[in-house]
């Protein structure tokens, strides 16, 4: 099934580069059935220090950009991960981590390093921590993310409830994030995330502040699986159906530019997967190593079928719904 | 080899309308008013009794749409099977109050 996105480069222009989201490994102590960068243990795509310091003078250098996003794999497997944090928190940003929680029990599936003094440099940094689960039970948690998750993830939020993550006052972070475990739109963000407060409340003792609800996208390891299954194309139909403007006008790719390990630019992280390059006006593909503001910003957003996943129902996005 | 219930039909629900438009599009706006709004129960709510009735009434195509409904209202399998199990018991209820009718005969033919 060849579906077109609806719109063209012109229709949704960048409008910001308020974020900038870095991709410093695809490692991961996980391999979750749908996930878009395919990470798992076996992954060894690192950013190098050359890139990492690159992304800090870009930061420095322009202070329009007001966030960092932290993301992989399990970013903190990179051996740079903390110092990449703690430098740009000097700087005066704010940090967000992509944290899915169980690397902290875990830890490193290579070197065996312990990871289990995040909550605590989390807490030091005031990081943002942003952390997937994706059901407030068990069943659809483990299904998705490997048998044992759910309990992992448990025992890993609190653990930052410990040290104040979610706790009303902290001003410490802790968002959640749900997604489909299958090829289905997710449920309404405010309904799901008041489930998820009590539910997570009442049964386990746990608190954390947002809850984002983001749609399964059509790449890689969750394409394949749709693929295998037989329901491709009845699931791109299904975005389709749901294109909704007001979402459209809300994507992220409007206002952050994604990196990869390499230090290639994207409109975003699912492009970065698909290595769909962001392209200059001139089509030349940008790097950080090439970085000017104005010109970046003026690029004209990659499209693709993939992008329906985040149009469809009421968006999605790394915050969430977008509408 | 074709069967009754091919689950390719289903896609095929708004077809209904080609030899009586203006009664589907009434049926569609109905249907969409009942199940596609919170009101004063929400979508969720709604989805776990289409459930039930998709199963008391045995429609393949409804167990299908709702099943996938009831995932995207924020339903969990253990709602979604105490639905059909609130079919089920009333399905057997039914049954069962009948024998109240059986035992009044019986009474009335038993000397």
């Amino acid at each position: 099934m060849n579906l077109v996105f609806p719109l063209r480069p012109a229709d949704l222009p960048p409008v910001s580069i308020e974020t900038l989201q870095v991709n410093v490994t695809k490692m991961c102590n996980q391999a979750c059935r749908h996930c878009h960068v395919d990470a798992s243990p076996s992954r060894t795509e690192a950013m190098s220090p050359e890139g990492i310091a690159k992304c800090l003078e870009i930061l420095e250098r322009h202070p329009q950009i007001a966030k960092l996003d932290i993301t992989g794999g399990a970013p903190e497997l990179h051996a740079g991960f903390d110092a990449f944090v703690e430098k740009a928190v000097a700087l005066g940003r704010h940090v967000m981590v992509r944290h899915n929680l169980t690397v902290q029990l875990d830890g490193h599936p290579v070197t065996k390093e312990s990871k289990e003094y995040l909550p605590q440099f989390f807490a030091k940094h005031r990081v943002e921590v942003i952390s997937s689960l994706p059901y407030h039970q068990q069943f659809f948690t483990d299904a998705q993310r490997g048998q044992g998750v759910f309990g992992k993830s448990v025992e890993a939020m609190r653990r930052l409830n410990a040290v104040g993550y979610g706790v009303e006052g902290s001003g410490l972070t802790l968002n959640l994030v749900y997604n489909p475990v299958g090829p289905y739109l997710p449920a309404a963000q405010a309904g799901l995330e008041a489930d998820y407060k009590r539910e997570l409340k009442d049964k386990h003792g746990l608190v954390f502040n947002s809850l984002y609800t983001i749609t399964n996208m059509p790449i890689n390891r969750f394409k394949l699986h749709l693929e295998k299954s037989g329901q491709y194309d009845a699931y791109m139909q299904k975005l389709l159906a749901a294109y909704n403007p007001a979402a459209a006008e809300g994507v992220m790719c409007r206002s952050l530019i994604s990196v990869g390990h390499d230090g290639r630019v994207y409109d975003c992280d699912f492009n970065q997967m698909l290595e769909l390059d962001a392209v200059d006006r001139g089509g030349a593909q940008l790097s950080i190593f090439d970085f000017d503001f104005d010109r970046f910003l003026a690029r004209p957003i990659q499209f693709d079928a993939h992008c329906l996943g985040c149009t469809a129902g009421a968006g999605s996005s790394c915050g969430g719904a977008t509408s | 080899m074709s069967n009754y219930y091919e689950s390719e039909d289903l896609k095929k629900f708004g077809d209904i309308g080609r030899h009586g438009k203006k009664l589907a599009d009434d049926f569609f706006k109905y249907y969409g008013d009942v199940t596609g709004t919170d009101g004063a129960l929400s979508k969720r709510e709604k989805a776990l009794i289409a459930l039930a009735v998709s199963h008391a009434q045995k429609c393949p195509y409804c167990i299908d749409a709702y099943t996938t409904q009831c995932l995207e209202t924020g339903a969990n399998p253990e709602q979604m099977m105490e639905a059909v199990h609130v079919a089920a018991v009333m399905q057997a209820g039914i049954t069962l109050v009948h024998s109240v009718q059986m035992q009044n005969h019986l009474d009335k033919l038993v000397l």
